[in-house]
């Protein structure tokens, strides 16, 4: 038998058996679609968590001057040492540490603004171009501290939303100028309505470059230095380098305060592996429920035809033919059957997705590998078993129909 | 030719054993035309089943066109039934949802034979049992004689040297079967050997010879008393 008669014959048989194909298709598109709409969701709701904690700041390791104890005295103060100050040197020494992504040292103050005649006292933030990347902050107009070096003083500023009504209305913010203490300011960029930085409400801040703070403040120490890595994984290794890289500039004195959120990360971790167990059941689930389902019609589609193997056996069909027409069938439909649900799944998920945009549901790549495969694996295994079965079975008694 | 020796065939039913053939020997010359009759149960159906290669003996041999057919395996038992052997069924077995022109062709396919050596040979058939223009029907558009005349087309088209029919005329009524019963006596004419299972008398008359079992044994062997 050749090739061609072979996929004509298991073609014909899967057209002309509308009933039977299209029960197959039904039960292994639902089976696909459910397992990619299913970790879909799983997926975006792990995602949605993992980018809420983000914003919490997971992969951030915040230096504070001065050595906290919380028993005994500061050995500063016994010495007749005082801490040394943090200083632009320090923080820009952190940036040679790899997996280092962002530092932003932060200077904060308070300082009398004005602008068209208007005045108020806010907290102003010398920081540079980092700081937005750290933060959810997102600016809305102009843009944000420009990157370059940052021991420049440039007399430029970013202002919060709430800063921005207050000293210019419904007019343009961007390119005006305000003065912040003694000196002008050209506005940048205006922050967005929401968002929070540790401890700041962003729409009530004014941001400068770090330098033009110093200046302002008259002070060269830093407040804190944020420092960003590229990976959770890699923090505590970057605690200890941060620790380290200070201590060798502060003549081996260990007088800074490093602070990761460990808490929170052992917390984080807790929740991501529920998560992803989570996601693993409902896709095992989903994936059991397809097998299943393709199972049951296989079964019954192949059992109905036991005459029809005695029939091909009887006019001089050899074990082998009978099998490779059954797999042939079983192969395509399977196939068929693959495409179908990935087409439902798509459809769905895309329907989701115009219902809830927060939800962004795409199914990962493994679910498709997995959801196709197991399809293709029962619709083979379960269509080849009975005509196995059938083929094995004496022509006589498969044409009797008896078994 | 076909030459039984001694064939027994048993069947385990539960804790009883059955001798569906007991100690059957006969040789059935080529182009001849038998009728094999019987009660339920006296074990024709399952002779026919052996001489045509579906069922095995337990014991003894059967030869067939000078082959030793006992030791054959599987694949080649269906290729030897593939090209020497036609059955046609009480209950036609034509494939449901394939055309005439596709069952007839089946075997042909399996076969591994050219479409284009397969288009003449399966028109040539349907054309000779008067199925010209019924090659486009599934099974369940045509009337039960046209059923079993495409199964005999279908048994016909490796040009088989034995046609066995089991009860060819069983589901049909009398018009139908008499033109199914023509169109196989006609091949037996042309030198096939015709082995037909009934239990209809005025069916297996028709034979030049006549078989007779019972219980496993062939009770009764003799030529037609009238000459054709």
């Amino acid at each position: 038998m050749s090739l061609a008669d072979l996929l004509k014959l298991a073609i014909d048989s899967i057209l002309r058996a509308r009933m039977r194909s299209s029960m197959l298709l039904l039960a292994m598109g639902i089976g696909v679609a459910a397992v990619i709409v299913l970790t879909g969701l799983g997926e975006a709701a792990r995602r949605y968590v993992a980018g809420e904690f983000q914003v919490l700041g997971t992969r951030l390791i915040i230096v504070i001057p001065g050595r906290s104890e919380t028993t005994g005295i500061q050995p500063g103060l016994f010495s007749g040492e005082t801490p040394r100050d943090l200083t632009l040197g320090d923080a820009q020494s952190l940036r040679a540490i790899p997996d280092v992504e962002r530092v932003a040292p932060l200077i904060i103050g308070a300082a009398p603004i004005s602008a068209r005649g208007r005045e108020r006292e806010v907290p102003v933030l010398g920081t540079t171009a980092d700081y937005i990347g750290i933060q959810t902050t997102e600016v809305t107009e102009g843009q944000f501290l420009p990157p370059g070096e940052i021991d420049v003083d440039r007399a430029i500023c970013v202002i919060g939303s709430n800063v921005r009504h207050e000293l210019f209305g419904d007019g343009p913010a961007v390119g005006e100028s305000l003065r912040i203490g003694e000196r002008r300011f050209r506005v940048v960029g205006v922050l967005a309505n929401q968002g929070r930085s540790i401890g700041f409400d962003t729409q009530e801040l004014v941001i400068v470059p770090v330098s033009a703070a110093q200046a302002l403040f008259n002070s060269g120490s830093l407040f804190r230095v944020l420092v960003q890595t590229r990976s959770r994984d890699s923090m505590l290794r970057i605690r200890d380098r941060v620790i380290a890289v200070i201590k060798a500039r502060h003549q081996g004195e260990e007088d800074v305060t490093v602070i990761t959120q460990d808490a929170l990360l052992a917390t984080f971790d807790r929740i991501f592996t529920a998560l992803t167990l989570t996601l693993a059941g409902i896709a095992s689930i989903s994936l059991g429920v397809a097998g299943i389902l393709v199972m049951n019609v296989m079964l019954v589609a192949v059992s109905q035809r036991t005459a029809e193997i005695g029939l091909l056996k009887a006019i001089g069909a050899t074990r082998r033919q009978v099998l490779s027409i059954f797999l042939a069938e079983a192969l395509l439909l399977s196939m068929a059957g693959a495409v179908v649900g990935i087409a439902v799944g798509q459809a769905a998920s895309w329907f989701v997705r115009k219902l809830y945009p927060a939800l962004p549901l795409a199914a990962p790549l493994w679910a498709y590998v997995l959801a196709v495969t197991t399809a293709l694996v029962s619709g083979i295994v379960f269509g080849m078993l009975p005509a196995r079965r059938a083929a094995r079975l004496d022509p006589v008694e498969a044409l009797s129909g008896r078994k | 030719m076909i030459r039984l020796d001694k064939v027994c065939r048993l069947f385990q039913v539960g804790d009883q054993e059955v001798r569906a053939l007991d100690d059957v020997s006969m040789v059935i010359e080529n182009g001849d035309y038998l009728s094999i009759m019987g009660p339920s149960g006296s074990g024709k159906s399952t002779l026919l089943n052996v001489i045509g290669l579906l069922d095995r003996p337990t014991s003894g041999t059967y030869t067939l066109d000078d082959r030793e057919t006992t030791a054959l395996n599987d694949d080649e038992l269906a290729h030897t039934r593939a090209r020497r052997i036609g059955f046609i069924f009480q209950s036609f077995h034509l494939v449901s949802r394939m055309t005439a022109f596709e069952n007839v062709e089946l075997p042909l396919v399996l076969a591994g034979v050219a479409p284009a050596e397969r288009k003449p040979r399966v028109k040539k058939l349907l054309d000779d049992l008067s199925l010209t223009d019924r090659g486009h029907h599934r099974p369940d558009q045509l009337s039960g004689g046209q059923r079993q005349r495409v199964a005999i087309a279908r048994a016909m088209v490796m040009q088989p040297t034995v046609l066995l029919a089991d009860e060819p005329t069983g589901n049909l009524d009398h018009a139908s079967g008499a033109e199914v019963l023509a169109a196989i006596e006609q091949l037996n004419a042309r030198g096939i050997t015709l082995i037909v299972v009934t239990h209809d008398n005025e069916v297996g008359d028709r034979a030049r010879r006549h078989i007779r079992m019972r219980d496993g044994k062939v009770v009764d062997d003799f030529a037609s008393k009238r000459t054709p």
